[in-house]
């Protein structure tokens, strides 16, 4: 049994760039998807590089002006270029995004492997807690937060995050729950190791495909809750630049004598939600062996 | 376009009876912010309040209603005739209406009325008057008997009479006011041309005709509906789709022209020179605008001149003034304004002088919030542009952008570093309404928080003096005083009204002021 063992052949060590040709070849959509996003993520932190204008700066000799070579999409009431506002829009709603999934997502994949790991009281107290928050709508969730705490970047942030937490939780528990059942976490314990130790290196690392999924989608979800609250007045504040702001009053307000306001920056919350939810989905794809075999 | 902006005026001019009014009908009408803190008109400062309780109160006189824009043209509400003022000016004698009554069915009388003036003039411990300031010269208020109130003044003073014409001092109950004194705030009980129906906080307020009203005919309606509602889209949108009629606070120009655009003679227009700007307040009680050349060079970094060119297309803000309404003839000229800091005409020497102040104070590359109202209209819009002149001298400022509840209350409890605020007063009376910009233990709704001696003195002056040329000069050295010497606050661009409203409002006129001529009972619906 052993000699069988030793004499069979090493697992071929496929790299990274093969990885990602393949996940490419055999996911184009996701691929276009990935695309949008590290486009956004580029233009995003390096607005200073590329924006032609200061987002901030009224300059009203410019105002309404339609597109044009000054103002490749044109400007808004005060006189800002509207393609430097929503370069660094992009900014906004990386910085919202990604932070908004990223701690929500650790957040709630620590609470879920751990309410798993546990049981119990600890996981009952944790389950009905998240229930209750799941209860919510995401965007009347983050409402009520934003009212709670005020408007402002850190304050959407943690709005978003927030409601965010028990949605990945409750989908990381459900992995977890069977990973707790396999015998190598029966083995660990046997060995006396601790519930940290046995979380963060035996479960934690086998529930990863789903909570990569959820943290994926979770970007999109972000945006578009940020998108709204400031859609509402209650994100980030102006001058700020950032794409639901951007819909809000002279977005509307011009809507019928200059369109161009409301247009791009409606088209840059959309192609970068398709472009992260496209990525996700081939995630998903990629990652569960079940799709992947069809 | 400017034909019938000129028809507009021309109509608003007729006289209100050249068309007979018909009766019946509910008007709905939009209130461009939240709703505001409280519902005591005598405590609080937004038409957020007023135009949602003005409707349910009397007051003892008002502008004429035929007339709003009128800085001398005062009639009676409760009274029955307009007192000739005895002893060289300083007894006022009012004699009261017999029968009205509360919508509570009680009677009110004289002693009402002065129970209510008390309040407001000399109010109680724990009782806030936002007007208390006023009215310096009141020396007392007597109710002899059920039909006469007597206002007694410490001196004579032209201010006096259109300062009495406050569309805020609303008669209360002296029985209610004797067992709650706090119960006006979260309470509504008139005496007004409507009874109150209903409130969802925030959202909407509701009156029914009140048939016991004192002037006969009146009201035409039958109800009201105010919705309210901050964002100006809203409000226009409505007008557009016959939600509602009108607000009455005043749209863009922008608005205006979408408006009878779409809908053609459906929609008229009134307009007006207003007695309302924004004002600019550095927290004096916070480093480092404890600093004047803080504050001044702040002030310097704008370009009003400039600003008022481009903001008047967007926003319902025109005119470049200082304390005083710029068409009162105590108002500054531009000579006098340009000696101002915020006022200079050579903006770049200006911000290169805030740019000196900033480092000799050790406040180069400030960041700091400023407090604002979430009414785009144009609360927003001059703060956003206030936001990109500060940048300009290397400050950097965020908005905190709240409802109208939590912007006063923030201010009320001095949480801010810089406010975005407003100066909004009635029948432009000067003296009396640079009296707002009083320190606040003399003001209690300037929330500068500073302290200024020679202010209060060179004010008192200037209430005493009723030669016009002089109180012109002492008014001139006031200005300096808040706006230079002590850099306390700094008055932005002056208002323009706007009220576009569907054709079938009937009676009412637009003045110089939001505050006034809004108890509704003049209005009816040509439908």
């Amino acid at each position: 049994m052993s000699a069988t063992l030793i004499d069979d052949p090493p697992l071929p060590q496929r790299s990274y760039w093969k990885i990602f040709a393949r996940f490419c070849q055999q996911q184009p959509l996701g691929t276009f998807g990935l695309m949008l996003v590290i486009v956004m993520a580029v233009v995003g932190f390096s607005a200073e590089l590329i924006a032609p204008y200061n987002p901030t700066a009224n300059d009203f000799a410019a105002m309404t002006e339609p597109p044009s070579w000054q103002h490749l999409l044109g400007t808004d009431q005060f006189g800002r270029d509207l393609m430097s506002r929503i370069i660094y829009g992009a900014r906004t709603a990386l910085i919202v995004g990604l932070t908004s999934a990223i701690v929500g997502g650790f957040s709630g994949l620590i609470l879920g492997v751990g309410s798993a790991y546990f049981g119990g009281k600890i996981d009952l107290i944790v389950q009905r807690l998240s229930d209750i928050v799941m209860a919510f709508p995401l965007i009347i969730m983050a409402l009520a937060v934003v009212a709670i705490f005020g408007p402002g970047v850190q304050n959407v942030i943690l709005a978003i995050t927030i409601p965010l937490i028990p949605r990945c939780s409750r989908v990381v528990r459900s992995s977890a729950l069977t990973v707790r059942e396999m015998p190598y976490v029966d083995a660990a314990r046997a060995c006396g190791f601790g519930a940290t130790r046995i979380i963060l290196r035996h479960m934690v690392p086998n529930v990863m495909a789903p909570f990569l999924i959820m943290v994926t989608s979770f970007v999109g979800q972000a945006i578009l809750a940020e998108a709204s609250l400031s859609y509402l007045g209650l994100g980030v504040q102006e001058p700020v630049p950032a794409w639901g702001l951007m819909l809000q009053g002279g977005a509307e307000e011009y809507a019928s004598t200059a369109p161009w306001i409301a247009i791009f920056p409606g088209l840059a919350i959309m192609l970068a939600v398709l472009g992260i939810n496209l990525f996700g989905d081939a995630m998903r794809d990629a990652l569960d062996p079940k799709l992947r075999e069809r | 376009m400017r034909s019938w902006i000129l028809t507009a005026a021309l109509l608003a001019g007729l006289p209100a009876h050249a068309e007979t009014p018909k009766p019946g009908g509910t008007l709905t009408y939009m209130i461009a912010a939240d709703g505001g803190p409280s519902l005591d008109g005598h405590k609080e400062t937004t038409y957020a309040v007023l135009h949602a309780t003005a409707p349910f109160y009397s007051t003892l006189i008002r502008v004429n209603p035929d007339n709003p824009s009128s800085t001398d043209d005062f009639v009676c509400d409760l009274c029955t005739e307009m007192p000739q003022p005895t002893d060289g000016g300083l007894i006022f004698r009012f004699k009261i209406r017999q029968g009205v009554k509360f919508h509570d069915g009680s009677r009110l009388t004289a002693h009402d009325v002065a129970a209510s003036w008390r309040r407001i003039v000399f109010p109680p411990e724990g009782v806030s008057s936002a007007r208390e300031a006023v009215y310096p010269m009141v020396d007392k208020i007597e109710d002899p008997d059920d039909t006469t109130v007597v206002f007694k003044l410490k001196y004579a003073t032209l201010s006096f009479l259109p300062a009495l014409a406050d569309p805020w001092a609303f008669i209360y109950s002296k029985a209610v006011l004797d067992k709650d004194q706090h119960y006006y705030e979260r309470n509504i009980m008139g005496s007004g041309p409507f009874k109150y129906a209903g409130y969802e906080i925030g959202q909407a307020i509701h009156g029914v005709r009140n048939p016991d009203y004192y002037h006969p005919g009146q009201p035409y309606l039958d109800g009201f509906n105010a919705i309210f509602a901050p964002k100006q889209q809203t409000r226009v949108d409505a007008i557009r789709g016959d939600r509602a009629a009108l607000e009455f606070r005043g749209m863009s120009p922008t608005a205006r022209d979408q408006l009878t655009k779409d809908l053609g003679d459906k929609i008229s227009v009134q307009e007006s020179d207003w007695n309302c700007g924004n004002v600019f307040t550095p927290n004096h009680k916070r480093k480092p605008f404890d600093d004047v050349r803080v504050r001044r060079a702040l002030f310097m970094a704008v370009d009003q001149w400039g600003g008022a060119q481009a903001l008047q297309k967007i926003a319902i803000v025109r005119t470049v003034g200082g304390l005083v309404f710029p068409g009162s003839p105590l108002a500054a000229t531009k000579d006098e304004l340009s000696r101002l800091p915020g006022f200079h005409p050579d903006i770049e020497k200006s911000r290169a002088e805030a740019r000196r102040l900033l480092k000799e104070a050790g406040a180069e590359g400030l960041t700091v919030e400023m407090l604002n109202r979430n009414v785009d209209q144009p609360y927003i819009i001059v703060g956003t542009w206030l936001v990109d002149e500060f940048r300009k001298i290397g400050v950097t400022v965020t908005q905190n952008i709240v409802p109208t509840g939590p912007w006063l209350d923030k201010m009320r409890s001095g949480d801010f570093q810089l406010a975005m605020e407003a100066n909004c007063q009635m029948v432009v009376n000067p003296i009396a309404d640079v009296g707002r910009y009083l320190p606040h233990d003399i003001y209690k709704e300037n929330f500068a928080y500073h302290d200024d001696a020679k202010q209060v003195e060179i004010y008192e002056r200037m209430l005493h003096e009723t030669d016009p040329t002089k109180a012109r000069v002492l008014i001139r050295e006031y200005e300096k005083q808040v706006i230079d010497v002590g850099a306390h606050q700094l008055p932005t661009l002056w208002f323009y009204r706007i009220v576009p409203m569907r054709s079938y409002v009937k009676g009412w006129k637009v003045s110089t002021s939001h505050y006034l001529n809004q108890n509704l009972a003049n209005i009816w619906l040509d439908r």
